[in-house]
């Protein structure tokens, strides 16, 4: 059997797809925005001496980290607004979901990142009269960071391929998109290898500047 | 040199009264009492486990005493950052008090002189050119002026560690407390880092060493402490201590480290 490829019906609507795919960018810069500060926050709640907020930001972690996306997805638009009495607009239930999903695995990257440095490092700062934030922010950080940084890359480029979840609770990223030129056009294997190579142009890049800066780190240290 | 703490008036800089401090149940320090004079240096000598390390940690209070007071300059230390009323704070207290680790511990991702002068604009507050000057007159009296752009990672042992001394030096420090600096170096390394300690001892500069280097304790040390089982068990001269020890613990001690 050979298939008869037309790209061209499938391109008519290729405002359809930069817009799905504009939809996309945005919602990844977002939620990793927002998943930042959250990231930050629960990174910090995990190294203070506070046990509750120590245990607080532990069980948000783990009950992010041990659902499925598409699960959260369902609970914060469908669940989440009978729990509170109300609705919940889908892009904000989108935007809340990604973001607390993202936070999740942030926190744990700048915490890690953090305790990896070895405790000397601390001491040496201190032995010098520092206080514990001029340690901190000079001394424990600055190494830190250039270890945190390939897993959050990482991460984020996992998160651009999650934002295609959002389509299920109809917000019209790049996924929803295909799956309404598929509903035009009546042809799939375009419309989805489409969505597929444009996931593709979007990441490749990023995934190559990634190897390459843990490269440039590695020969750094 | 060893006439240096009979030379001036016997005024402790730190000292420690009735000093415990356990480690869950286990009391790795039995009540210390112990004063460090002006210009005096002191060596600190003992098994493996005698808490050596934890007592000299607790003079800078990088270990929180479980009972007794550190005071520094007959000013006692309270258990807050800061000052507060007629407690002196640790952030002061550690800012007088320098510091050299076995480990070293310099901070990787600054060169040599920015490690140096970390302390002086940071926690000083000095201008950077102050700082530089002063840092790198540190550098060479240390002998490595020509390496202060390096960094630590380009550096052997032994030039580390002198980095080390020379970074804690930078706060212009009143005492130095010293834990074994010379124990992760190389052997051939380790003559470098002694040469630039006996110097300071030298020029008055008050330290406690804690150091298996017997014959450079006899040499640089103006008072010896023999530590066993979290007390001070013998103390002296030197030349009772380490050259002709009488108890029986310490001879057998001492013989082992001898070389
Ligand atoms: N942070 C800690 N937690 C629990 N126990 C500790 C801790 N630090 C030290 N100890 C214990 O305290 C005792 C004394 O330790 P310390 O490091 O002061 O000995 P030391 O005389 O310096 O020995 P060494 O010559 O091996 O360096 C040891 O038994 C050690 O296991
Ligand atoms: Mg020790």
């Amino acid at each position: 059997m050979t298939y008869n490829w037309d790209f061209h019906s499938v391109w008519q609507y290729y405002d359809l797809f930069v817009w799905g795919l504009w939809i996309s960018v945005v919602y990844t810069f977002a939620s990793i925005l927002f998943g930042v500060l959250i990231g930050f926050v629960a990174c910090a709640a995990r190294l203070s001496r506070w046990r509750v907020l120590n245990l607080m930001a532990r069980a948000y972690q783990e009950i992010f980290r041990c659902t499925p996306l598409l699960v959260q997805l369902l609970w914060f638009y469908y669940a989440f607004p009978l729990l509170v009495g109300g609705s919940i607009d889908n892009r904000v239930a989108a935007l809340l979901t990604l973001s607390l999903y993202v936070g999740a695995f942030y926190a744990e990257i700048f915490r890690s990142g953090i305790v990896s440095i070895d405790k000397g490092q601390r001491e040496a700062a201190a032995a010098i009269g520092m206080s514990p934030w001029q340690s901190m922010r000079r001394i424990v950080l600055p190494q830190a960071l250039k270890r945190m940084l390939p897993s959050f890359i990482n991460q984020s480029v996992i998160q651009f391929k999650n934002t295609s979840l959002v389509s299920v609770i109809s917000v019209a990223d790049l996924a929803y998109m295909a799956a309404v030129v598929n509903g035009q056009t009546y042809r799939p294997l375009e419309s989805y290898t489409v969505m597929a190579l444009l996931y593709i142009a979007m990441l490749l890049p990023l995934t190559q500047a990634a190897d390459w800066i843990e490269k440039r780190l590695r020969v750094s240290d | 040199m060893k006439t240096n703490a009979n030379s001036t008036a016997a005024v402790p800089v730190i000292s420690v009264v009735g000093l415990r401090k356990s480690y869950g149940s286990h009391e790795v320090l039995k009540g210390i009492d112990l004063s460090l004079l002006r210009g005096e240096v002191v060596a600190l000598i003992g098994p493996s486990g005698s808490g050596k390390s934890t007592l000299i940690r607790c003079l800078n209070m990088m270990e929180t005493p479980s009972q007794g007071v550190v005071s520094f300059r007959q000013q006692d230390v309270g258990d807050r950052f800061r000052d507060t009323g007629d407690k002196i704070g640790i952030g002061t207290l550690r800012r007088h008090v320098g510091m050299v680790f076995q480990h070293f511990n310099l901070f990787p991702h600054k060169t040599v002189l920015q490690n140096v002068t970390e302390g002086p604009i940071v926690v000083c507050g000095r201008p950077r050119q102050e700082a530089d000057a002063l840092a790198m007159d540190l550098l060479n009296q240390v002998g490595l002026v020509d390496k202060h752009a390096a960094y630590p990672n380009h550096l052997s042992g032994g030039q580390k560690q002198r980095v080390a001394i020379a970074r804690a030096l930078a706060m212009e420090p009143e005492v130095l407390l010293l834990d074994e600096v010379t124990s992760a170096l190389d052997p051939e390394l380790v003559g470098e880092v002694l040469a630039v300690i006996k110097r300071l001892g030298e020029g008055g500069m008050t330290m406690a060493i804690v150091t298996h280097e017997m014959s450079f304790a006899a040499e640089v040390s103006s008072r010896v402490l023999f530590l066993d089982h979290g007390i001070i068990a013998q103390e002296g001269r030197p030349d009772d201590i380490i050259l002709n020890p009488q108890n029986e613990r310490l001879r057998s001690f001492v013989s082992r480290f001898k070389s």
